[in-house]
């Protein structure tokens, strides 16, 4: 038993076609990626809310915008 | 090369190694511009030349005796039999210079006949991996070490601890394979493991930056001066391991020139060529595009969200990424190098600042935790994946086990850390690891920079007395 079917590599290659492991789970992959995919976006939208909600609160009398801005930053 | 298909195969195979090689040096331009670019401005070019020089040092040694080491040991400290023959490999042998397809005198052309003309490219392309398994240590220990030291430690780690690795478990006969099934096709523990073990040790007797840590031991942030070189220099490490994966492979084979070490054929039959890994174990230069762009994806994607985007740990949550599933990268499912790069770069982050307040660990870049846990994790999951999968070819080698990869991951980790340890230690004994304080605090740079602000003034002073 292995995980992808090959117990050893006696054989001809032109028999033997794909080697990854959990041949048979692929929708299950495709589907966790896709969760991986979206929940990126989440997370990510969640932790740049936070971020410019820090940013609008860094500056309130603009002083250090001004002399940002000045410095071409 | 009895024919002009064998002419063809040999030339393309030269030319193959030859063009990773040149890949794997944009390894080491990005080495550069991300310590460069991680230190502050009064170290720069003690930085920059500390880890340069690795370069030629380790070439040099690794031609003394680096090769050899890598086919002499295969069996291991007595564990399949004893050391092994390498005609192509000792510095004073013929294959290793000029050389054309006919045997030289005293050769045995029957034993040397593949070298020929392909020596020099495999040495190339195995010291570029020396070179890089060296310069991981070097980022870590910026801003405090003696560059002399480093570069002992480079030597020692380049071209003796990280080649008697490869010997043992990055050979297609290696007594690790044999024995124990260890998979490691794009050397997350050979490289990787090593290096970040070797780091580690030096980093414990090295100690901290001063300044790093607080009166009650909490760690302060000192950052990159120049974050953005760090970033780019990082990407340059991304397209250098494009090399870096190709040169771990036999670009082509036939399975009749698949012989074990006594020249008896491997299991393949049949006609059909193919790629392979270093263990000579079908793969394809499409499964490793997959398998390498996914799980730099995952390991970014993941460095990014845990990291809350911070750059420097995003494009290290790449490297981390790749490194971990490097292992079976030869055999994975792209989304399974993908969310195996996620997953390991969340804990691999997580456990460089939990080890950094609880051991007062100063690892200026990460790279024990990026190699170092990245690398010894990675081979460690692809025992589990790829559980009961033969590791090479030969009849009578062992599977691929989790225990097996286990205990070759520690295996890897152990033999940067142990002997590294103490070099380390016999460096400190002597006063020779790490620069006074007063020193530290001057910078590295400043005799140098002092001399340039000299000069400056006075080349300015002979130019404005010409102004009339």
């Amino acid at each position: 038993m292995s995980t992808n079917g090959l117990t050893s590599w006696a054989g001809d290659l032109k028999d033997i076609g794909a080697i990854y492991p959990f041949q048979g789970s692929e929708y299950l992959l495709v589907l966790l990626g896709l969760i991986f995919w979206i929940g990126w976006h989440i997370l990510q939208t969640r932790q740049e809310t936070e971020i410019i909600e820090k940013e609008l609160k860094a500056d309130p009398r603009g002083d250090k915008t001004r002399a940002s801005i000045d410095r071409y930053f | 090369m009895g024919s002009n298909i064998d002419a063809t195969i040999t030339i393309f195979t030269e030319f193959y190694y030859w063009v990773t090689i040149v890949f794997m040096f944009l390894i080491h331009i990005g080495f550069c511009l991300y310590e460069v670019g991680a230190s502050r401005r009064r170290n720069h070019l003690s930085t920059l030349m500390k880890n340069t020089m690795a370069i030629p040092l380790v070439t040099i040694t690794f031609f003394f005796f680096g090769w050899w080491i890598y086919f002499a040991f295969i069996n291991g400290p007595g564990i399949t039999g004893g050391m092994t023959a390498a005609p192509q490999a000792t510095p004073w042998s013929p294959l290793m210079g000029a050389h054309l397809s006919g045997a030289s005198a005293g050769e045995d052309p029957a034993a040397t006949a593949y070298w020929h003309r392909l020596n020099g490219v495999f040495w190339g392309a195995f010291l570029l991996f020396s070179i890089t398994t060296a310069s991981i240590v070097s980022g870590a220990i910026i801003e405090r070490v003696r560059v002399g030291a480093f570069w002992l430690i480079a030597v020692f780690l380049g071209s003796v601890l990280w080649i008697l690795d490869a010997s043992w478990g990055w050979h297609p006969y290696g007594w690790m394979v044999k024995l124990l099934g260890y998979h490691d096709a794009y050397a997350s523990g050979v490289v990787h493991a090593i290096a970040g073990g070797a780091a580690l040790a030096t980093l414990l007797v090295l100690g901290p930056r001063i300044a790093k840590f607080r009166p009650d031991g909490t760690p302060r942030d000192i950052p990159p001066h120049n974050t953005w070189l760090v970033c780019i220099g990082l990407l340059s490490i991304y397209t250098g391991f494009w090399g870096f994966y190709a040169a771990c492979n036999i670009p082509m084979i036939s399975p009749a020139g698949i012989v074990d070490v006594n020249g008896a054929a491997g299991q393949i039959i049949g006609d059909t060529w193919t790629a392979t890994t270093i263990y000579l174990t079908p793969t394809t230069l499409s499964a490793i595009t997959f398998n390498f762009l996914m799980s730099l994806s995952g390991g970014m994607l993941s460095g990014y969200i845990i990291s809350r985007g911070d750059p420097f740990w995003t494009f290290s949550g790449g490297l981390c990424g790749v490194i971990s599933a490097s292992a079976g990268n030869d055999l994975y499912h792209p989304i399974q190098a993908m969310l195996i790069g996620a997953i390991v770069v969340a804990i691999c982050y997580k456990l460089h600042f939990w080890v950094e307040r609880r051991f007062k660990i100063d690892d200026a870049v990460g790279a024990v935790a990026v190699h170092g846990y990245g690398g010894f994790l990675g081979v460690v999951v692809a025992g589990f994946m790829l559980w009961g999968t033969p590791s090479s070819p030969f009849a009578g080698y062992a599977q691929i086990t989790p225990w097996g990869n286990f205990i070759g991951a520690a295996i890897m980790f152990a033999l940067g850390f142990i002997p590294t340890y103490i070099l380390a230690k016999i460096l400190d004994g002597a006063g020779l690891l790490r620069v006074p304080p007063r020193v530290e605090l001057e910078g590295l740079d400043f005799a140098s920079n002092e001399a340039m602000l000299a000069a400056v003034a006075e080349v300015a002073a002979a130019e404005k007395a010409m102004i009339k």
